[in-house]
């Protein structure tokens, strides 16, 4: 860390302070844990693009995924559900494995008719596929539809979740990897935003899994309520000898409370990030990126490295995807949009500096916080510039509503701008 | 008859929206394809390219039908096409201006370009949500069937109907129009050969003289003209929402990538592929299959192999199939 970087953090922490002092300390905390999840997904996405040249525009997917392994791990298990098909599930998914397996070893040890006995192998484990899982996703599914109609979850400590939604999202990458890696760089970014869309289907579609766009609400929190901290004198008596009101302090100690968590995980992965980088592997890494050709020559199996980069970057995604499901306490799929949950990624990695592992935690805090602030910011910007217009002209309405596709024009130009005048970010790697 | 029947209910649900979904995927796919081979870079705005560009038909056309101006039986937007074409034609030249060339005379590696073209991306998907909004616009008008399904079923006395939207065929027509022109133009006109020899080969082509920024210019001007078009049918045809054309560009990249990237007529080829393996898979085959087969062996289910909603993995299956066994893609397109 040198002067330049002290001072960039704490710019940004300036603007966390200002945002406490000018609008509340509860938006300034939400924002503030958000830009914790999103420092981490940087970390992910840097770790493949600045570390390795790998151009994921996934994000997105691993992030679902993560948030997919929350809900299968925290919730308590739907028992009637599983009762009444949960074996057919999981037989069907079993099946559906076996199928894709089989077909595999079969084209690997392909003779003339390889291709067609690959064909009909999955044709027909498609088949035997569905006949078997479709009955067993209706049973669960009717199982009290309104507040359930899904298998659950494990019903295990939610910290424990975060872990396998690195696991989900690094099995997910490691097949996409296993495909896309090794050809073109082209490729494995069109393979990647495929990879999330279909992810999201999923989601959305398959309400036994996690009930689909009907949400899954409440989930377990590995922080106290609101409420608890309400009712419980000692913290009441605590708040107002500081003179505060309890009810905003209760929920202000809650997001503190997941701050210290994200906080720890952030410092954790980045000393990690840090130590890998300055370790043999991270000069192979850097020596890859530079020039595999020369690398490959050096005996480098560039492919593999790649895929290893590839499903870590991923994992770290996933696991902050994990965090935010948390944090929200729901898993909405249908509020997955590329553009938030990938590109706005790729902003933060670009501005804060790509290679350098602070540069992606400051990028992620700051493009946020921009993120964020863009609508009243961009609400003023409009108030000023109609104020002369005459009220209810056509003008005006349109361009009051329009305000929050400021966003999107914002994030762009900065990056072009970052990209054309900084390209090394505000952090260069060195 | 019962042979007829069923291939008429192929070709109502299967065959005729395949075929003009296909020709809206080869559009938008040739302009992937021609950005890919002369300015070596994948467009990840090419979907919003489109999304501009119909919009940039749709303010026109609305202007005209306030005036009640029209083409009678066909829609007004045609009309209006021109117009968006060049606002189309300004701002991607625009864009050109500010973002590419800089990084094109610093010969920047492709990945930079792919990144800029993000930017480029998020601000023309703002500009359009901006201007026009992020809801459903209909502008379409005119004739809208050339054969409904009853008109269908009186004159051939079948069981099932066919019907024949005037978009479908105004779509099908229009794109054999464009894409027999962009081949005349690439083949037999100066600048066309000019393209393809700059295409093939950067430093052989520079050396006989051929200037570079004409050649880029050229390339943008044909590349709004085909989002355009590819855009403004698949609105008239559906509709227009801003966030489905940033999602048709997995479909389209498939497209591109199945045919071989860098490859025009490849191009054409991967997008009917797209479509027709979408539509034939999360089409409920059952009423089809029922007047093919005898009555015995008759389907119980509705033999329909991936719900509506999946098919973005349609086109993601298809395009990894043929990148683990035919990276180039059908037709030998470009390997960098």
């Amino acid at each position: 860390m040198n002067l330049r970087a002290v001072l960039l953090f704490t710019f940004v922490l300036m603007l966390f302070v200002g945002t406490g002092i000018v609008q509340s300390w509860n938006v300034a905390l939400t924002i503030f844990n958000m830009g914790l999840v999103s420092a981490i997904m940087a970390l992910g996405v840097n770790m493949q693009w600045g570390y390795a040249g790998l151009f994921n525009v996934g994000v997105m997917g691993f992030v679902a995924l993560g948030g997919l392994g929350a809900v299968l791990v925290s919730m308590p298990p739907n028992t009637e559900a599983l009762a009444a098909g949960g074996v057919r599930v999981v037989a069907g998914l079993a099946l559906g494995g076996a199928t894709v397996i089989a077909a595999i070893l079969a084209w690997s040890r392909a003779g003339r008719w390889g291709g067609w006995a690959v064909a009909a192998i999955l044709l027909v484990g498609f088949f035997i596929f569905r006949t078997v899982l479709d009955p067993g996703v209706q049973a669960v599914e009717a199982v009290n539809p309104a507040s359930a109609g899904n298998i659950g979850g494990l019903g295990l400590p939610v910290l424990l979740a975060w872990p396998v939604g690195g696991l989900l999202a690094a099995g997910a990458a490691w097949v996409i990897g296993k495909t896309a890696l090794g050809l073109r760089s082209d490729y494995l970014a069109i393979a990647t935003l495929g990879i999330a869309e279909i992810v999201i289907a999923i989601l959305k579609n398959e309400d036994w899994l996690a009930r689909g766009v009907k949400n899954v609400i409440g989930l377990p929190r590995p922080v106290p309520y609101e409420i608890d901290l309400q009712n419980s004198a000692g913290f009441v008596e605590l708040a107002t000898e500081l003179g505060a009101d309890p009810v905003t302090a209760s929920s202000i100690a809650v997001k503190l409370a997941y701050s210290g968590l994200f906080i720890v995980i952030l410092l954790g992965l980045l000393w990690l990030a840090q130590a890998a980088l300055a370790s043999p592997w991270g000069r192979m890494m850097r020596a890859i990126r530079d020039n595999e050709v020369a690398a490959e020559a050096m005996g480098k199996d560039v492919t593999a490295r790649h895929l290893q980069i590839f499903v870590l970057g991923s994992a770290v995604c996933g696991l902050a995807g994990a965090m935010m499901t948390t944090l929200d306490g729901q898993l909405t799929p249908g509020t997955y949009q590329p553009l938030r949950y990938t590109f706005l990624i790729w902003v933060m990695v670009i501005v804060g500096g790509s290679g350098n592992n602070f540069g992606a935690v400051l990028g992620g805090f700051l493009v946020w916080w921009l993120w964020v602030q863009v609508e009243p910011l961009g609400a003023l910007l409009m108030d000023a510039i109609t104020a002369g217009m005459a009220d209810g002209s056509w003008l005006k309405g349109h361009l009051l509503e329009s305000v929050a596709h400021m966003r999107l024009l914002t994030m762009g130009l900065v990056l072009l701008l970052v990209l054309r005048f900084s390209p090394r970010g505000l952090l260069p790697e060195r | 008859m019962d042979i007829l029947n069923g291939l008429v209910v192929l070709a109502n649900f299967v065959i005729v929206p395949a075929t003009a979904y296909g020709a809206q995927l080869a559009l938008g796919a040739l302009g992937v394809t021609l950005i890919y081979g002369i300015l070596r870079f994948s467009n990840f705005a090419h979907g919003d390219t489109m999304a501009f560009g119909t919009m940039a038909v749709i303010l026109p056309t609305w202007g005209l039908q306030a005036l009640g101006i029209n083409l009678g039986p066909l829609p007004t937007a045609l009309l209006a096409l021109p117009i968006g074409i060049g606002i189309t034609a300004l701002l991607l030249l625009g864009t050109d201006r500010l973002v590419y060339r800089f990084y094109r005379a610093k010969k920047a590696v492709p990945v930079i370009f792919v990144i800029a073209s993000l930017g480029v991306m998020f601000i023309m998907n703002g500009l359009v949500r901006f201007v026009i909004g992020p809801d459903d616009q209909r502008f379409s008008d005119g004739e809208r069937f050339l054969i409904s399904a009853r008109n269908f079923r009186e004159m051939t006395g079948l069981a099932e109907g066919l019907a024949i939207r005037t978009t479908q065929v105004i779509t099908v027509v229009v794109a054999v129009i464009v894409v027999a022109v962009l081949f005349w133009f690439l083949n037999r006109t100066r600048t066309g050969k000019s393209m393809r020899a700059y295409s093939d080969n950067e430093d052989l082509a520079l050396l006989s003289g051929i200037n570079p920024e004409r050649v880029v210019m050229y390339t943008w001007l044909m590349v709004a003209a085909l989002a355009t078009i590819a855009g403004t049918l698949y609105g008239l045809d559906k509709s227009f929402k801003p966030f489905t054309y940033f999602q048709l560009l997995l479909p389209i990249f498939a497209a591109a990538i199945v045919g071989g990237l860098g490859n025009p007529l490849g191009a054409i080829a991967g997008g009917f592929v797209i479509a027709f393996a979408e539509v034939t898979i999360t089409y409920p085959l059952k009423k089809v299959l029922g007047y093919f087969l005898p009555e015995t062996l008759a389907p119980d289910g509705l033999v329909q192999l991936l719900s509506t909603d999946y098919k973005f993995a349609v086109s993601f299956v298809i395009l990894i199939i043929v990148l683990l066994f035919r990276p180039t893609g059908l037709f030998k397109g470009k390997a960098v």
